[in-house]
């Protein structure tokens, strides 16, 4: 699984923004600022405001991430502009079917397209949330919409990233890890 | 509160969901729906169906929030009808972007119920 379709998603998406834009956005750099983009605790903060507020539940962080289910479920956001990378969710399908009901309201057998849906988006905030917390970052790096893979055995490669965040959160018994990657800085 | 017919536009069915819910806990009761999953769609409803307040998001397939935006003020769709943006995207530019193409409010993802009742009950009193 690569990263470059959701990523190329997000590029597009910022140059959608004309040449005005474009331009605004290179004279604007983010090396200054790389301590700030790379602090572990915007990802932390983003994680609870995200499930705080459209969960209704308390996360905290975990010491390792065990995936003892077969089945996982994973969402890519892509990041596009000043930086290019991504925001990973993964959990196992148990953990994805109780945010799903957690979001909804609604009671899931199984991953189906609701469930999906539904950790999409949880990704999809929590990147907007993580680039929200640099001002830099949130007018000048694109979101891609997102995409979720489930299955089994399958790994997400990314060569030689500038930057990683992994951390691994629970609530009540379910364990979920969230992965900003960043792959390109300007 | 007579009835408010609201179009949610959306690519996401769950926060669709979680917008009506909100709306609801808000106190928007009777609350009529119409769904949408993008711009174009969007616009098809507005075409079809009288309107007393659009909530759309920003990044959607196919035509995204703010050519939405446009596109409803181009073709002169529900004039007067309040549009208000919830998106993941936050900045200042955004928001003036948004405000610049026909938008009246904006909220953030995540958002409360309480949030969304601060922004919306105010538009449709002025209405």
């Amino acid at each position: 699984m690569l990263l470059n379709g959701a990523r190329g998603a997000a590029l597009l998406r910022v140059r959608g923004g004309g040449a005005d834009e474009m331009e605004r956005t290179m004279a604007v750099s983010l090396r200054e600022s790389v301590h700030l983009v790379s602090d572990p605790r915007n990802l932390d903060a983003s994680v609870e405001e995200v499930f705080q507020l459209m969960l209704g539940v308390n996360c905290r962080r975990d010491a390792v991430f065990v995936l003892d289910e077969q089945e996982s479920v994973t969402a890519v956001v892509g990041f596009g502009g000043l930086l290019s990378g991504a925001c990973v969710f993964r959990s196992g399908s148990s953990t994805a079917i109780k945010i799903a009901a957690h979001m909804t309201g609604m009671e899931f057998e199984e991953v189906d397209d609701t469930v999906k849906d539904g950790i999409g988006e949880i990704c999809n905030m929590l990147a907007g949330a993580w680039k929200g917390k640099v001002p830099n970052l949130a007018a000048n790096c694109g979101l891609s919409v997102p995409a979720v893979i489930t299955g089994r055995d399958y790994h997400l490669h990314v060569q030689a990233p500038e930057f990683k965040l992994n951390h691994t959160y629970r609530f009540d018994d379910a364990s979920f890890e969230v992965t900003i990657i960043c792959d390109g800085l300007q | 509160m007579s009835e408010v017919r609201t179009l949610i536009v959306d690519d996401s069915s769950v926060m669709r969901k979680i917008v009506e819910r909100s709306l609801r806990q808000a106190g928007l009761d009777p609350l009529v729906v119409y769904e949408a999953c993008n711009g174009a769609e969007g616009l098809d409803m507005l075409k079809a169906k009288q309107v007393d307040l659009i909530l759309s998001d920003i990044n959607m397939p196919s035509m995204d929030g703010l050519e939405f935006l446009r596109q409803i003020k181009a073709q002169n769709l529900a004039p007067g009808v309040p549009v208000v943006m919830i998106t993941t995207e936050s900045s200042e530019e955004h928001v003036k972007q948004a405000i610049l193409a026909g938008a009246r409010g904006y909220i953030r993802k995540p958002f409360t119920a309480e949030q969304v009742k601060e922004r919306v009950l105010p538009l449709l009193s002025a209405a």
